[in-house]
């Protein structure tokens, strides 16, 4: 009781009891503490490395944090309106103190958040961090990625600017071709048939409301969960001489080992963030002119391997490959139910070898079937008498999953490699491939979309 | 005590099935009431919503002008009607929506090429719009036409997908 008289008021909002430098004080601290409740008291040692986990996870949530702040200082000084926006962005530049260092904050990290979700993505599913009861984990970390990216999209549109507006025209004439609700969609996003006020009054709210909210909900969801689910995912500990039991996991209390070591990595991200931030202003281009589109016109960075996608296969192909692959995704969990790998990247010397194999056929056979499309091959030339729908939609698209196939079974029967190894082997295969097409989007490709070198 | 009224309950129900129980009733009766409400607040904020459009912006119908004063063959791009007015060489009239059917970029009509371009992909139509160069995997969208004493209207609030021209969209004065 003497603890909580002699701690300061303030302290006492967050603290329960005062801190001794001994280990039992230090777990009754984290217990205790509102904000460090969000760990255990104690975490496996093993869990600490940082070539385990990366710190991806905390990053991103930095990420989201500073997002928060900038995001709500720039809605003071942003108007929502076609005659407005583009104006308030350049005073912002020009003459609020502060203004372009903000703006550049929110514009990196927002890029940055993108980078980091895919790449928490990526250790999640190489580690095995879906086993094991985290089905529902991996399910909201996915939702989460994509309302990441809808946040990304959605702010996109509000500086008004060339970029702006026909980024948003071109992303949402993608969504257009879903088939069935697409359309509609689409106009009901745009609040019409094209991006003008309505569309960025629509995306302003969904911007700083509907997905912030739905954002903090989920994010608070995805922690609980990972306590739930035991804390992240761990290998097995090896059994004991006598082959009975599991031998004791070593374990370090979260103060000092794991605060610190958060401490370290979210200063030197709010570091390299602020000097980059400086040296390296937000984009703002011309005013956005409906009625002259730049050539090229590209969607968003991260949309440009679905771009890409689009200038090979027919519209409804382009956007039904990469929904069987979200949903591949999402499913995983029910296909690869091999437990015994959890927690060791690549499950095992086989799984390393297909991720290898995957990542070096997808590195070899992408560009290679790109060129190939756009100087040789034309399925709609070869079957003149099929629809385009056909010719250029299902063909390729038939011939891209039945290469999807070919590559897991081969590594199934060929490599003799478990299901959950195999799956390593297509899951590089498919993301090498796409980080690949998003490259190509990216730096190789021209006025009129036409291949270029980006040098 | 709860546990003894539930079993209670339950035995009561399983003699007889065609009797509804206050208790079902009520669980009836809330979950459909909140499945309603949720309905009512959904569908409302959907109709809130909705997009709409004023008198004489685009998405209204718009006067494009005496028929007698286009000429056969000429093409007359309306920028806040999104349209391009095109009289074909027998007098028939087609409004094509300028936003190319590939990925929603504006195109621009070349007169020494007699083609609409679009700068975003390259993809070209001809004249009435129809494809002459992929990745547009369709013709150029078209509005409504109609031709009433003389005015050529167009309604831009009604746009209409077509594979390719068919010389019965032509409206003729």
């Amino acid at each position: 009781m003497s603890d909580h008289k002699s701690a300061s008021f303030t302290k006492k909002l967050i603290y329960t009891s005062k801190t001794h430098p001994d280990d039992r004080s230090r777990m009754r601290a984290v217990a205790n503490n509102l904000v460090l409740h969000l760990h255990p008291t104690k975490v496996p040692a093993a869990a600490l490395r940082w070539s385990y986990t990366w710190g991806l996870g905390g990053i991103s949530a930095l990420l989201a944090i500073l997002l928060g702040i900038t995001g709500v200082l720039l809605m003071f000084r942003y108007d929502a309106s076609v005659e407005r926006a583009y104006t308030s962005i350049q005073f912002m530049e020009t003459q609020v103190f502060f203004g372009s260092l903000v703006r550049s904050i929110h514009h990196w990290s927002a890029n940055l958040l993108i980078v980091t979700v895919f790449l928490h993505l990526l250790r999640v599913f190489y580690t095995g961090g879906y086993k094991k009861g985290r089905a529902a984990n991996w399910l909201i970390g996915i939702i989460l990625l994509l309302l990441v990216v809808a946040s990304n999209f959605t702010g996109y549109l509000l500086p008004w600017d060339q970029l702006a507006y026909w980024a948003v025209t071109v992303g949402t004439s993608l969504l257009s071709y879903v088939p069935g609700a697409g359309g509609s969609i689409s106009n009901f996003l745009l609040a019409g048939p094209e991006v003008g006020q309505g569309a960025l009054r629509n995306f302003y709210a969904i911007h700083v409301a509907v997905l912030p909210a739905l954002l903090v909900l989920l994010m608070s969801y995805h922690f609980w969960k990972v306590r739930k689910d035991g804390g992240i995912s761990q290998p097995a500990p090896p059994l004991t001489a006598d082959g009975k039991r599991r031998q004791r996991v070593e374990r370090l209390t979260t103060i000092p080992h794991l605060v610190q070591r958060e401490f370290v990595v979210a200063v030197a991200l709010i570091t390299v963030l602020a000097l980059w931030a400086m040296f390296v202003p937000a984009p703002l281009e011309e005013l956005a002119n409906p009625t002259h589109p730049p050539n090229p016109a590209k969607a968003a960075w991260y949309f440009l391997g679905l771009q890409e996608l689009l200038l090979h296969m027919h519209p409804l192909a382009a956007m039904i490959l990469p929904g069987i692959v979200l949903s591949a995704i999402v499913l995983i969990p029910y296909w690869d139910k091999e437990e015994g790998d959890i927690g060791v990247y690549f499950r095992s010397t086989i799984g390393k070898l297909m991720a290898l194999a995957g990542a070096f056929f997808a590195t070899a056979l992408v560009p290679l079937l790109v060129l190939l499309d756009e100087y040789w091959i034309d399925f709609p030339a070869l079957l003149p008498s099929w629809p385009t729908l056909v010719s250029n939609g299902l063909v390729p698209l038939l011939l891209t999953l039945a290469g999807l196939l070919g590559i897991y079974t081969s590594m199934r029967i060929v490599a003799r490699a478990n299901r959950s190894e195999a799956l390593v082997g297509l899951f590089s295969f498919v993301i090498v491939g796409f980080v690949l097409l998003t490259i190509i989007g990216i730096f190789f490709r021209g006025p009129n979309m036409a291949l270029i070198f980006p040098y | 005590m709860e546990r003894q009224r539930k079993e209670q309950h339950d035995a009561q129900k399983k003699s007889d099935n065609r009797q509804l129980s206050r208790r079902d009733f009520m669980k009836l009766g809330i979950g459909t009431l909140s499945a309603l409400a949720i309905l009512e607040v959904g569908g409302a904020s959907l109709f809130f919503m909705k997009p709409r459009s004023l008198e004489g912006e685009f998405g209204t119908e718009v006067i494009a002008g005496p028929a007698e004063s286009f000429p056969a063959g000429s093409v007359v791009q309306f920028p806040d009607g999104r349209f391009f007015l095109v009289r074909s060489q027998d007098g028939g009239f087609l409004a094509l929506y300028q936003r190319c059917t590939h990925l929603g970029c504006s195109v621009t009509w070349e007169a020494d090429k007699s083609r609409f371009f679009c700068p975003c992909h390259a993809s070209s139509f001809d004249f009435h719009g129809d494809v002459e160069n992929p990745p547009a995997p369709k013709a150029l969208d078209t509005f409504p036409v109609t031709i009433v004493n003389g005015q050529v209207l167009v309604d831009t609030g009604h746009s209409q997908a077509r594979d390719t021209f068919t010389q019965n969209q032509l409206v003729y004065a």
